[in-house]
């Protein structure tokens, strides 16, 4: 039962940083093919290099949910550059419990949309979801 | 009539000795695979010990053994669904059936013609025929699937230009029974192939493949107690002698000269290279087995269940089931969502409990949409499962609620 801990259900019912953002500055849709996970990424950005303000529309289970809840309570006032290169190990430091290789990918899931939405803004292409 | 079925069938097979988390494994997942009895893993397991050699090759005794028992378990095959040693190939799995007809026959389809589907078909009857007929310009039809999960077949859909129709006898998500003996007969009013996707119902129902008139029909060995890496596509002799193979190389040629070649005689036509020969024995055993059982009494068990669980979860608060609420239009498949839980919660606390049922779009996105839903929860019986399998899920749903209430 290790996998739905207080925390994550609390972010789960009551995700932060929910809803879409007209203005936004990045924006990226990602999905979880297996699972049908999906989630819409806004960033609004500082001199075009803070995060100032980050939504985020997820559909999906409680894990892919809480995840993007608590990493994107992290993200203001960080550089994109600090973001892109965040590690996976970021996100299951945030969620602390066990997870099976299938379910990474649903916690993966916000982070790597957000990376590749900066990537994209940036110009450049994300390939190292395995980092 | 009572189950004929006993629950110490459960004895055949050996994964359920094993514990999950602690707990006696309920599988709830044979429509995505079926577990395997000991005689089907002794039949692998002695084939390598005592008859391995290629096939079609060797006038030695190993080869000519291992020939004789590939050979035998086509002709189970044919027996099992009522059709001729020649009408049986092999493949790897009910996909590369389909996309066997989707290269051999979709190819030779023109601009205008028309291939009809349905939108509950699982990717693998979807995919082959929508990309094939992107590449000569065919049209895909597909048959509406009303809310309550039937199939609404409309007249209007089978026209002139229709040459093939490609539906799946049984739904892999909501069970639902198709009615495809009306289907071909439509279909051979206006001239067009049929194609069976009996992938979920091969294992459960008894096939007559003379009976139901249809021209092909493809299922997987994997999901009726076989091993995984074969498949079966069933054709009409007549269809297959003039079909092109889709597959060229070895063991599916007569004879070769540098610049052609005559081909060899069915089914040895459509299964280039050295096929899946244990995998394909041991299907032959699995059929043995199902056989020995009675494809009625499974069928007649599984209704059974069919009806117990359905009474059983109806009753419990906040289940939705899909499908046909008539059950006699369904087969042993429960579609369904618990509250407002993601399916993907559901299967994982009830893995904690040692239950094992699918969660997600069940590679049939298009009948998600249909149903407006993103996923389900689904459990599939078989054989070996029984009411205390069902019981054991209904109260661990109530610790599903309580994890999330
Ligand atoms: C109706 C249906 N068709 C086709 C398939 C594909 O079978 P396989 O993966 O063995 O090719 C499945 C398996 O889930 C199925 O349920």
């Amino acid at each position: 039962m290790d996998m739905y801990m207080e925390e994550i259900l609390e972010h789960y019912k009551h995700p932060r940083n929910r809803g879409t953002m007209a203005d936004a500055d990045i924006t990226f849709s990602d999905s979880n093919p297996l699972c049908g996970d999906e989630v819409d990424v806004y960033l609004k950005l500082d001199n075009k290099k803070t995060i100032a303000e980050v939504k985020t529309e997820a559909k999906g289970c409680a894990i892919s949910q809480a995840a993007a809840s608590m990493l994107t309570d992290t993200l203001r006032g960080k550089s994109l550059e600090e973001v892109r290169q965040l590690k996976n190990q970021f996100v299951f430091d945030l969620l602390q419990i066990h997870l099976s290789p299938i379910r990474v990918k649903c916690a993966l899931l916000a982070l790597i949309a957000i990376k590749k939405g900066i990537y994209q803004y940036l110009g450049t292409t994300f390939t190292d979801e395995n980092n | 009539m009572k189950t004929t079925i006993p629950p110490s069938i459960k004895n055949d097979f050996p994964i359920f000795k094993r514990k999950i988390h602690g707990k006696p494994l309920v599988y709830l997942d044979s429509a995505s695979s079926s577990q395997k009895p000991r005689q089907v893993i002794d039949t692998i397991k002695d084939y390598y010990e005592k008859t391995h050699a290629n096939i079609h090759r060797g006038v030695y005794t190993l080869s000519e053994e291992a020939t004789l028992a590939y050979e035998d378990a086509h002709r189970k095959v044919a027996r099992f669904i009522n059709a001729k040693f020649k009408e049986i190939i092999f493949t790897k799995n009910t996909t590369e059936s389909i996309n066997l007809l989707a290269y051999s026959l979709g190819l030779e389809l023109k601009k205008g013609d028309e291939i009809l589907l349905t939108e509950m078909e699982h990717h693998s009857n979807l995919v082959p025929w929508q990309q094939i007929a992107k590449r000569v310009g065919a049209a895909v039809k597909f048959m509406k699937v009303s809310q309550e999960g039937e199939l609404v077949i409309d007249n209007k859909l089978f026209t002139p230009n229709t040459k093939i129709v490609a539906v799946t006898h049984i739904s892999n998500v909501m069970g639902t029974i198709n009615p495809i003996k009306e289907i071909i007969q439509k279909a051979r009013s206006i001239g067009a192939k049929v194609v069976i996707d009996a992938a979920q119902s091969a294992p459960h129902i008894p096939i007559d493949v003379k009976e139901l008139d249809a021209d092909f029909l493809a299922f997987s060995s994997h999901k009726m107690l076989g091993p995984t890496g074969v498949g079966v596509l069933y054709g009409k002799q007549e269809f297959l002698e003039k079909m092109t193979p889709f597959l060229y190389g070895g063991d599916m040629i007569k004879e070769v000269k540098l610049e052609d070649t005559t081909f060899n005689d069915l089914p040895w036509k459509f299964e280039a290279g050295t096929p899946n020969i244990a995998g394909g024995i041991a299907l032959g055993t699995a059929i043995d087995y199902l056989t020995n059982i009675g494809m009625h009494s499974i069928d007649q068990h599984e209704k059974e269940l069919l009806q117990y669980a359905h009474e059983q979860l109806s009753k419990v608060k906040g289940i939705t089931i899909y499908g046909p609420r008539d059950l006699k239009k369904k087969a042993g498949i429960i579609a369904f969502n618990f509250e407002d839980i993601h399916p993907h919660d559901v299967s994982s606390i009830l893995d904690t409990e040692g239950i094992a049922i699918r969660g997600g779009h069940h590679c049939a996105m298009p009948l998600m949409k249909v149903l407006d839903i993103q996923a389900s929860c689904r459990l599939s019986l078989y054989l070996y499962n029984t009411k205390e399998d069902i019981d054991v899920l209904v109260k661990a749903l109530e610790k599903v609620r309580k994890v999330f209430k």
